[in-house]
């Protein structure tokens, strides 16, 4: 899966990346069934599913409201993987899952993974299970050839070389400080960041959180191998709800452009 | 492994990498300050000067007959300023976080008692404040809300999820990853990520130090039983913790069971939650069968909360400690009777202990004693009971 994920990369002729997120079940389980086959027919390489939690403290209040949305609809881990399932008879594009520990550790590391092995999903995004913590679900999550994806963040400093070095798939950066959501501007100077990385190691690292615009996508994929864009699209789908596919088609269009002009 | 922090299998830093290197600078500059005999003696002056310790271990004679039994033994952390054993905790992570070079704090409230004590520490040292707080709680403890404003800190009003304690913790987490340069996130329990666990049990410790010498002064041997509220836990770990090594003391948490522990309507989470990992720990939670954490209800704004401190669930895991479940009823009868009997208005939080002990104090025999923590006054909870009982109060 970690060759799947690094293709992702690598078939684009610049080698770079445009990552998308979607919450599952926002809406509707069918709705996203629907957006993440429009994501990738406009060329999302990467697409990370949300699987939603009842305290998603690393969200700002885009995400955060999808999963209230999403939960109040009945959405379960298990649909989840049902509607995955429905996915790939339609496509291969690249799947990750993002959600939180306790939702994977309370479904049991060895289940989760193996199913998420028999979907076809390549990694797991857990924001809440640092590198201190992460042993106990990468130890599992290998052995089913699903990557635990690494982030770094502005405040990691002396720990990025140490984070890149174990890190499998591609490098999560975060770019700012706070929650996710849209930003009209990323202030963080994350050059260093990426030069720590790139020293040490050659998997891949896209940057994420608070990128909303082609402009946006294009500057942070041209610092490093791609951009990932999760609230913008959300907001889409807070605004049209079930009629949001063809807006979310042309708007990873426009994002994948600039991520190709990188 | 490279986890720290743990308590058997519980505890941790299931945190977001933002921050862990804030965490981390935390524990090293509490491992320093501990160390070091001027940051010891400006805790112990302010304690003493301010907060007004030691607290009285008072000797509740008349409850003690009408239970017959035990002899019955309060720790008066009610009597420390602000009203509660919140105040402990408080003027050390200020001071840790001055140490830091911190100039703002930011804290999370349930019933308001741990706000309260933060924007009073915020005051006294000059520094900012933000307290996050449950709206639901903000309407159940709006004379705290009040009080925080009137020291100088903002409230900040949850709306999301169930608006209670636990929405408070993941605000002020939402906060703190968003700035850390110049804030401390002065945790009110024994709770969340490491050292946070540690760190607030060891400034609660006092309690049981103080506790422990004042009975073999009053009783000349230890007490048969300690007994206390559980929330996130901070109380009862601060009355536990110079007991754990006395295996004959008895340690009793009291959980908040809410209309009881066999409906949905329970914060009890030894009794109801299951293993799982949140708010930055590993340890038991109250969640559905997809680990989706589960609405709690409590009387009780300080016991409303999902799950447990790590330090808990292990000291119930190899049985050193043992937790019991308290509902809301036998809790405002407590809070009654002690009104009543001793002239003195518990918190509801501590009005589970003080339930807990009128139902087994007579299991004693008249030369055992006991000792039930008094975490704080019930002031602030007289409207909600009257509330509770149909009196209609009007300003």
């Amino acid at each position: 899966m970690t060759d799947k994920i690094l293709n992702s990369f690598k078939k684009n002729p610049n080698g770079k990346a445009f990552i998308t997120f979607i919450t599952a079940g926002d809406p509707d389980i069918d709705s996203t069934y629907d957006f993440i086959l429009k994501m990738a027919d406009a060329g999302a390489d990467i697409i990370e599913i949300g699987i939603p939690f009842s305290d998603p403290v690393a969200e700002g209040p885009v995400i955060q409201n999808a999963n209230v949305r999403a939960l109040k609809a009945g959405i379960t881990t298990d649909k989840v993987f049902e509607m995955v399932k429905k996915v790939r008879e339609k496509s291969d594009v690249t799947l990750c899952f993002m959600t939180y520990a306790n939702l994977i550790f309370h479904y049991g590391y060895d289940k989760f993974f193996t199913k998420c092995q028999e979907i076809g999903i390549s990694a797991v995004i857990v924001p809440d299970m640092p590198y201190e913590e992460k042993e106990e679900m990468e130890s599992v999550s290998l052995k089913y050839d699903v990557a635990f994806i690494s982030m770094v963040a502005p405040t990691s400093e002396d720990r990025v070389r140490m984070i890149a070095r174990e890190a499998k798939g591609f490098i999560y950066v975060v770019s700012s400080m706070g929650v996710t959501g849209v930003r009209s501007d990323i202030s963080t100077d994350l050059k260093p960041i990426i030069g720590h990385i790139r020293e040490v190691t050659d998997t891949p690292c896209a940057i994420g959180f608070g990128i909303s615009n082609p402009e946006q996508a294009e500057k942070m994929a041209g610092i490093s191998d791609g951009a990932i864009v999760g609230s913008a699209i959300v907001r889409i789908v807070e605004k049209y709800g079930k009629e949001a596919g063809p807006y979310i088609y042309d708007f990873v269009k426009s994002m994948k452009e600039g991520v190709l002009k990188a | 492994m490279n986890s720290k922090g743990r308590f058997g299998e519980f505890g941790g830093q299931y945190i977001s990498e933002t921050l862990m290197n804030e965490l981390i600078r935390l524990e090293e500059c509490y491992n320093e300050a501990k160390n070091d005999p001027s940051f010891v003696s400006e805790l112990n002056s302010l304690l003493n000067e301010y907060a007004g310790r030691p607290s009285r271990l008072y000797f509740a004679q008349k409850m003690s007959e009408d239970l017959g039994g035990a002899r019955i033994y309060l720790k008066r952390e009610d009597l420390n300023h602000t009203g509660s054993h919140k105040i402990n905790n408080c003027i050390g992570q200020a001071l840790l976080a001055k140490r830091m070079g911190k100039t703002r704090l930011i804290a999370e409230t349930g019933a308001g008692q741990h706000g309260v004590a933060t924007a009073t520490v915020a005051a006294l040292l000059g520094m900012e404040c933000e307290i996050f707080m449950g709206k639901e709680d903000t309407i159940r403890q709006a004379l705290n809300v009040y009080r925080m404003e009137l020291l100088g800190a903002k409230v900040n009003a949850v709306t999301t999820g169930t608006m209670t304690l636990k929405d408070a913790v993941n605000d002020a987490m939402k906060e703190w990853s968003s700035r850390t340069a110049d804030t401390h996130y002065c945790l009110g329990s024994v709770m969340g990520p490491h050292p946070f666990p540690t760190i607030v049990r060891d400034f609660q410790s006092v309690i049981s130090k103080e506790a422990r010498e004042q009975i073999l002064e009053k009783e000349g041997k230890l007490p048969a039983a300690v007994i206390a509220c559980v929330g996130g836990g901070s109380n009862a770990i601060g009355a536990f913790y110079n007991f754990i090594e006395d295996k004959d003391v008895r340690l009793i948490g009291c959980e908040a069971a809410g209309k009881g522990v066999d409906t949905y309507e329970t914060a009890a989470t030894i009794a109801t939650g299951t293993l799982g990992i949140f708010h930055g720990m590993k340890s038991l939670f109250c969640q559905n069968e997809y680990g989706q954490i589960a609405p709690v209800y409590s009387i009780s704004a300080g016991l409303d909360y999902p799950g447990i401190g790590p330090e808990h669930a292990y000291l119930n895991s190899i049985g050193r400690a043992q937790y019991v479940p308290v509902t809301d009823d036998e809790a405002v009868e407590a809070f009654e009777y002690l009104s009543r009997t001793e002239g003195i208005i518990p918190a509801i939080e501590s009005s589970h202990a003080v339930a807990y002990a009128m139902k087994i104090a007579k299991e004693f025999s008249k030369d055992q004693c006991i000792i039930i923590n008094i975490s704080g006054r019930g002031d602030k909870d007289v409207a909600a009971i009257a509330r509770y009982r149909g009196v209609d109060l009007h300003d």
